[in-house]
């Protein structure tokens, strides 16, 4: 799932249950998601992390 | 004896109680009048154990006159955070959720506090379920830090360091999942040890993040967390016996870490380290540069961990009765369970290679040295603080210094390294090698002696 998708899903889904308040920290949430996706130790099937690491 | 009874280290008490200079029953009095005379207004504990304490004293003195000694421990006011379980008590976790729990069995720890002769003089408040660095969400009320009662005692142990810092206790026993027992010893000036992962039994404690949940002391001497924890180990450690051999300071090798973990501070917390380091210097230990290559990385592998698991803990008792917890506690709790299972494996990855960065620079050096806290004792009621140019979120600044060592598992003590002007303590984080709690604290000793 991307994180935008998720974080679409989530809001929706707090906004149904009544917890609208957790909208800004869904949104930060994702903003760390993003981080950790991104990390160089994050492996990838593609194997495409692999490379990178080996031209390091 | 200067100082009043009830402030004084529990090594010097240890001896007086065994020279008669001193009874446990009078030292448990003296904390208890500690306790009524301040307890109330700065909401550190959650239950007072007034006759059980006294009774306890009573018997320890009487075995200590008779000959029957079982330790350092053996008549020393002791309080416990309360989310630790003591038999025929509740364990509250400072939450309305757990209204009508009530113990039926110690913890291991508390057993083991239990037989070494402690003196348990009640259970402390805490933020709700430890999920804060403030300890002002608690259905108890905010813990007031006794150095100036409009900050916080720290959190989310805030009621066990503040009683200490009081006079309440001699000794608390606390818990730390992201820096729980450094962050309050660190702004209330005492010291707070989170052993190494798995070194003491976590079972009987009511969890936040399994994975990262740890227990440990709080006391008043790097020596006083020793014996402590030497008893929560299960260990039966004599009166006399000392924290030998502690090492020189000459030759020391200090990594002090740097970038991330020096980028954010309180002009006078960055103050008071850095001249911590000169004294550790001038003294003859040997201080370098140590880096954690993806210390940007530990704030979003602590979240993707710590949410999740609180989320597991939490989910039938947030469906069930979500208005019995603390409108800031329930929606943070709200969030981990929006988290997905591949951000949470994600990262564990990532927590293998920050295990690997602290143990690569502590290769070379016997300990690493960092502030506690970036900045001292915040303002109750306030949410962010300015650093520098930035506002940073009190929760995030807190813990920041502190969260990687439950990530990783490594060893880490706070001890206190000066004050602002306000006379807000600062503390000084060390942290060695991985299962090496026992050398951590000999070195810790050592730099006590300097900083002291």
């Amino acid at each position: 799932m991307t994180i935008e998708a998720w974080l679409a899903a989530a809001v929706a889904d707090a906004e149904r249950r009544g917890l609208p308040e957790l909208k800004p920290l869904l949104e930060s949430v994702a903003a760390s998601t993003r981080a950790l996706r991104s990390a160089d130790w994050c492996d990838r099937a593609d194997g495409s992390r692999d490379e990178a690491r080996s031209e390091e | 004896m200067s100082r009043p009874l009830e402030l004084l280290p529990l090594t010097d008490l240890a001896s007086a109680l065994r020279v008669r200079r001193i009874t446990s029953e009078a030292l448990t009095q003296a904390c208890l009048a500690r306790i009524d005379a301040d307890s109330t207004r700065l909401n550190t504990f959650i239950l007072v154990l007034r006759d059980e304490a006294l009774e306890r004293a009573r018997e320890a003195d009487r075995d200590l006159a008779a000959g029957r000694d079982r330790g350092a421990l053996h008549g020393i006011p002791i309080s416990l955070k309360d989310l630790l379980d003591l038999r025929g008590t509740p364990t509250t976790a400072a939450s309305r959720v757990r209204e009508g729990h009530v113990a039926q069995t110690d913890a291991p720890v508390v057993v083991r506090l239990r037989e070494a002769g402690a003196v348990f003089v009640g259970k402390t408040n805490l933020h709700e379920f430890a999920f804060g660095t403030t300890s002002e969400d608690s259905a108890f009320g905010p813990v007031r830090n006794p150095l100036a009662p409009d900050r916080s005692a720290g959190g989310s142990s805030g009621g066990s360091a503040a009683g200490i810092a009081a006079g309440m206790a001699v000794a608390s026993i606390g818990t730390d999942t992201g820096g729980s027992i450094r962050i309050p010893a660190a702004v209330c000036g005492t010291v707070g040890l989170k052993p190494a992962f798995d070194d003491l039994p976590i079972d009987g404690i009511v969890p936040l993040n399994r994975s990262c949940d740890h227990v440990g002391p709080l006391a008043r001497t790097v020596e006083d967390a020793w014996l402590v924890y030497r008893a929560m180990r299960g260990d039966v450690v004599a009166a006399g016996e000392r924290l030998v051999p502690i090492p020189p300071i000459r030759g020391l090798r200090v990594g002090v870490l740097r970038p991330y973990f020096t980028d954010l501070l309180d002009d006078e917390v960055r103050a008071r380290f850095d001249e911590g380091l000169a004294a550790l210097g001038a003294a003859g230990a040997v201080v370098r540069d140590r880096a954690i290559p993806h210390a940007a990385d530990i704030a979003p592998i602590y979240l993707h961990t710590g949410l999740p698991e609180a989320a597991a803990y939490h989910g039938d008792t947030l469906d069930r009765m979500p208005e019995r917890y603390s409108p800031n506690v329930r929606i943070r709790l709200e969030l981990g369970r929006y988290m997905l299972a591949e951000d949470y494996v994600r990262a564990q990855d990532g927590r293998r290679v920050l295990r690997q960065e602290v143990d690569a620079a502590l290769a070379e050096c016997e300990v690493l040295a960092l502030p506690t806290v970036a900045i001292p004792a915040p303002l109750i009621g306030a949410s962010a603080v300015r650093v520098g140019s930035r506002q940073e979120s009190i929760r995030n600044i807190m813990l920041r210094l502190t969260q990687l060592f439950n990530l990783t598992g490594h060893p880490a003590i706070s001890l206190p390294c000066g004050a602002t002007r306000a006379g807000l303590p600062c503390g000084l984080q060390l942290v060695s090698a991985a299962r090496d709690t026992e050398r951590l604290l000999r070195v810790a000793a050592a730099v006590e002696r300097v900083l002291r």
